[in-house]
């Protein structure tokens, strides 16, 4: 009994034990408070799509050795193009979000692509690097933001007329048009079957790639270089090709995000986001050296759910939003307990 | 004034040294010569009293210096003893002046207005003085670069020199140990050190001097022990000895070698790989114009001292160092610096770095032994439906694992075991394994008995033996050690300097090896 116990703790490690606890309780304080618990699983569902495929994006990324995408900025501005091309010619629904990661995932290639010539030449610093080439690339946006030609009406500021704004609405054909598709309710919880189906084909796709010639290439690229490079694998392109296939699914994945959000925010938005998705891949069981699929599908799961439901239920018991605080000292805290080790744990 | 007598020492189980006793007398150079693994860097830590000879279990025997009994349980009590030590990789601070190394951590100070209060450690460097101090010590080694030049971009030359005069700087130094000093300088930078050596000796400073070149040894020694198998093999004069009988000294061993007549070996006269004017740039092993033939279906084992550039053939053939010269194998010519290229002639390599490139720690042994064929063989690829995407075939990869573990008799829980958890024999077998599922037509082995158990070298030298005998393969065989080169081989080139120095007959007198190895001729190569 106590060994399989241990054996238990010792499968799903000790920090998502203690999350999955957490939730339990947190969802306890929840019904009895009387919080409207279906709602909030419901809204667990759609972060956990919305955020989904960007938490995938760091699979490729640590399996070809180039270490958590911190860059994934350069990726989810790839996204945002897409989305406000898509918005600039008025395309509706499906053909609209089709396009929109269409032209994400050709720019996310692109842009992966020089972004991971650039982490080649910085090898064993990628990460730091990474995160101010992210930095860079945000702040460098703003410009292009306010220079860009797009020029419908709904997009640019109304005064002056130039440039886009801040935050877009996206346009109702195209906003939640993932999460509405084939949605149904099961005891008060709201499935939102197209978004979770969408993130699911991102997991089979990876998943499949990793058995592969390539895939397979690739993560002993990352794993042991020298035996890579003994097998015949080029190294340097494989970390290249891992780069690329993260920075096009962070730039899908923020498609995926905008028409769930219903908005499209530019201009400083993007600057953290690649931080709670790294966070919560640790949180799912990765180390800098080691990501899966499922320690992707674990990790969103259980930082969004954790997310969407501390907010209320700590707002029923002390005054004020603490989601934002807590969202932060858990992303930062997890980044920071993840890198102080070598192995990943839950293996 | 140094006296070891009768050092043991064992780590976990294997004895290194036995009874080993030498004297060196002040102003004497006395030489230490030996094989890699006969003992030479054990002593040398126990001299110096490095840690890691206290953490695995301490030495038996005593040492004596200036006719007491020593006890150096660490390095700054050997310095205080007067012991000084050249170490084999330099320890020195790339970014510091000349000076700043050479004083390092014993740098002359003088009262400020802290150290009244805080004591010496903050008291004020006297930078004149560690500049004349260093200034002694570069002119005695008459070195005259600028004591001020930081060190970063000096050459490896200037570095050795520089570690010494850091020595002689020490008041109170009466023995000086040198590991290996010439081993990365050139001829005209080795000929000044040595002359350096002879000026410190004739000044009373006893030196004991760890070299593979033997011309050095002869030399500049006064007194040189052998040896071997951590056992002294003999001390004698250097004006009683000769350079090929040293030689002969360190490689001889009783051969126990039983060559029953084998019948149906074919070994074509036809040439399976040329190389022609190989030269490859890896560090430590270079390879400087080899000229090498490997005939269709014979073993050919190619031994030679370490850092002679055995290992760069292997390395360079495979394409993982960058090499230039003429690969020809089996009438096509390879490209060199392609490793792609290697693997698909049909070359394959077992790595004498089994943990570094041979073999994926993490992973598991059935990983281990099909993921390299399945990258340049594509072997166990299976299609996933109608969809034309191949992935791993899980099953195939399980069995081919199992057979390859009963047939090399890897001691494991199963082939999902991840393989840092083997023994380093097991290893070896997991790296043999991944060799034979690439179907070489041509195996290049590296050290592959280095570091493993004796039942377990057993199993792979036979393991090799019937790749070649039963399926054909040639094989070319890299090894440190001779007696194994001459149990397993038809031919045996020997390399020195980067070049095959001869190709002899496995039978051939020991004396003609120690010739070899020495650089003095034997057969000349093709």
């Amino acid at each position: 009994m106590i060994d399989s116990f241990k054996q238990l703790i010792n499968k799903i490690g000790l920090p998502r034990l203690t999350i999955i606890l957490f939730l339990v309780a947190l969802l306890i304080i929840a019904s009895v408070n009387r919080l409207p618990t279906s709602m909030l699983l419901s809204n667990s569902l759609v972060r956990i799509g919305m955020n989904g495929v960007m938490v995938l994006a760091m699979v490729p990324s640590v399996q070809s050795g180039a270490g958590l995408n911190f860059g994934l900025s350069i990726g989810i501005i790839a996204g945002l193009i897409g989305m406000l091309v898509v918005m600039e010619f008025e395309l509706m629904g499906f053909l609209g979000l089709i396009t929109a990661l269409l032209i994400a995932c050709v720019l996310g290639a692109a842009a992966g692509y020089l972004y991971g010539l650039i982490l080649n030449k910085v090898r064993g610093q990628e990460m730091m690097i990474g995160t101010y080439a992210g930095f860079s690339i945000v702040s460098g946006m703003c410009m292009f933001w306010l220079l860009a030609p797009f020029k419908n009406p709904e997009m640019i500021w109304v005064v002056g007329g130039k440039g886009l704004r801040m935050t877009l609405a996206v346009n109702d054909s195209l906003a939640k048009i993932l999460d509405n598709l084939w949605k149904f309710k099961i005891l008060g919880v709201e499935i939102p079957v197209g978004l979770l189906l969408a993130f699911a084909l991102a997991c089979l796709f990876l998943e499949v790639f990793f058995r592969s010639r390539l895939g397979v290439s690739m993560k002993i690229a990352g794993a042991n270089p020298a035996f890579a490079t003994s097998c015949g694998v080029n190294v340097d392109k494989m970390r290249v090709l891992g780069t690329v296939l993260s920075t096009a699914l962070g730039a899908m994945g923020m498609v995926i995000y905008c028409q769930s959000f219903g908005y499209v925010q530019l201009y400083m938005a993007p600057l953290m986001m690649s931080f709670p998705a790294v966070a919560a891949v640790l949180i799912g069981g990765a180390s800098a050296r080691k990501a899966t699929v499922w320690n992707a599908v674990l990790g969103t799961a259980l930082f969004q759910t954790l997310l969407t439901i501390s907010l209320p239920v700590t707002r029923s018991m002390i005054q004020g939003d603490i989601s934002e605080v807590a969202k932060t000292i858990i992303s930062n805290t997890m980044i920071l307990y993840a890198l102080t080790r070598k192995e990943g744990d839950g293996e | 004034m140094l006296q070891v007598k009768n050092v043991s020492k064992e780590y976990g189980g294997n004895s290194v040294l036995r009874d080993v006793s030498l004297s060196v007398k002040p102003g004497e150079i006395h030489a230490l010569v030996g094989e890699n693994g006969a003992g030479k860097s054990t002593l040398m830590n126990i001299l110096f009293g490095m840690p890691v000879i206290h953490e695995t279990g301490g030495f038996t025997g005593e040492v004596w210096l200036k006719g007491k009994k020593a006890e150096i349980e660490s390095p700054k009590k050997a310095m205080e003893a007067g012991i000084g030590m050249v170490h084999q990789e330099f320890m020195l601070l790339p970014g510091f002046s000349v000076a700043e190394n050479v004083k390092l951590n014993r740098e002359p100070t003088k009262p400020n207005w802290f150290s009244g209060v805080s004591g010496n450690k903050l008291e004020t460097l006297d930078l004149q003085k560690m500049g004349s101090d260093t200034r002694r010590a570069l002119d005695k080694i008459e070195m005259d670069i600028d004591e001020w030049l930081p060190l970063v971009g000096m050459p490896v030359g200037y570095r050795q020199f520089i570690e010494i005069a850091r020595e002689i700087d020490k008041a109170d130094l009466s023995l000086l140990v040198l590991d290996e000093p010439t081993a990365v300088l050139t001829e005209t930078e080795a000929s000044r050190l040595l002359s350096v050596l002879k000026k410190l000796a004739e000044s009373g400073i006893g030196v004991l001097f760890i070299s593979h070149r033997l011309e050095e040894v002869c030399e500049i020694a006064d007194t040189v022990t052998v040896l071997r198998d951590g056992e002294v093999i003999a001390t004698m004069p250097k004006t009683e000895t000769k350079l090929e009988a040293i030689a002969e000294m360190m490689v001889g061993r009783k051969i126990s070698r039983s060559k029953t007549a084998e019948s149906g070996r074919a070994i074509d006269e036809g040439n399976i790989l040329e190389i022609r004017d190989l030269y490859v740039d890896m560090p430590g092993e270079y390879v400087n114009g080899a000229n090498l033939t490997v005939r269709r279906g014979e073993i050919l084992g190619i031994g030679g001292l370490a850092g002679h550039g055995k290992l760069g053939i292997a390395n360079g053939i495979m394409g993982l160092y960058p090499s230039s010269g003429t690969l020809i194998f089996d009438g096509g010519e390879i490209p060199l610096n392609n490793a792609q290229a290697s693997l698909e002639a049909g070359l394959v390599s077992l790595s004498e770095d089994r943990r570094g490139v041979g073999l994926l720690l993490d992973e598991s042994i059935e990983d281990n032994i099909a993921l390299a064929s399945m990258i340049s063989r594509k072997k166990f690829l299976k299609r996933v439906g109608p969809l034309p995407v191949s992935v791993l075939d899980r099953k195939a990869i399980r069995e081919h694992a199992n057979k390859m573990i009963s047939l090399l008799e890897i001691k494991c829980t199963g082939p999902e075991q991840s393989v840092r958890r083997l023994s380093g024999g097991n290893q070896q077998k997991v790296c043999v394994a991944k060799a034979i599922t690439m179907e070489p037509r041509l195996l290049l082995v590296s050290e592959p008995t280095r570091g493993i158990d004796v039942g377990a070298k057993e199993r792979v030298l036979s393991m090799i033996k019937s790749l070649n005998r039963e399926n054909g393969i040639t094989v070319v065989m890299i090894s440190s050690e001779l007696q194994e080169l001459r149990s397993m081989c038809d031919r045996i080139a020997i390399m020195y300097k980067g070049r095959i120095c001869g190709i002899l007959d496995p039978d051939a007198p020991d004396a003609e090896f120690g010739f070899c190895m020495a650089g003095k001729g034997g057969i000349p190569s093709d």
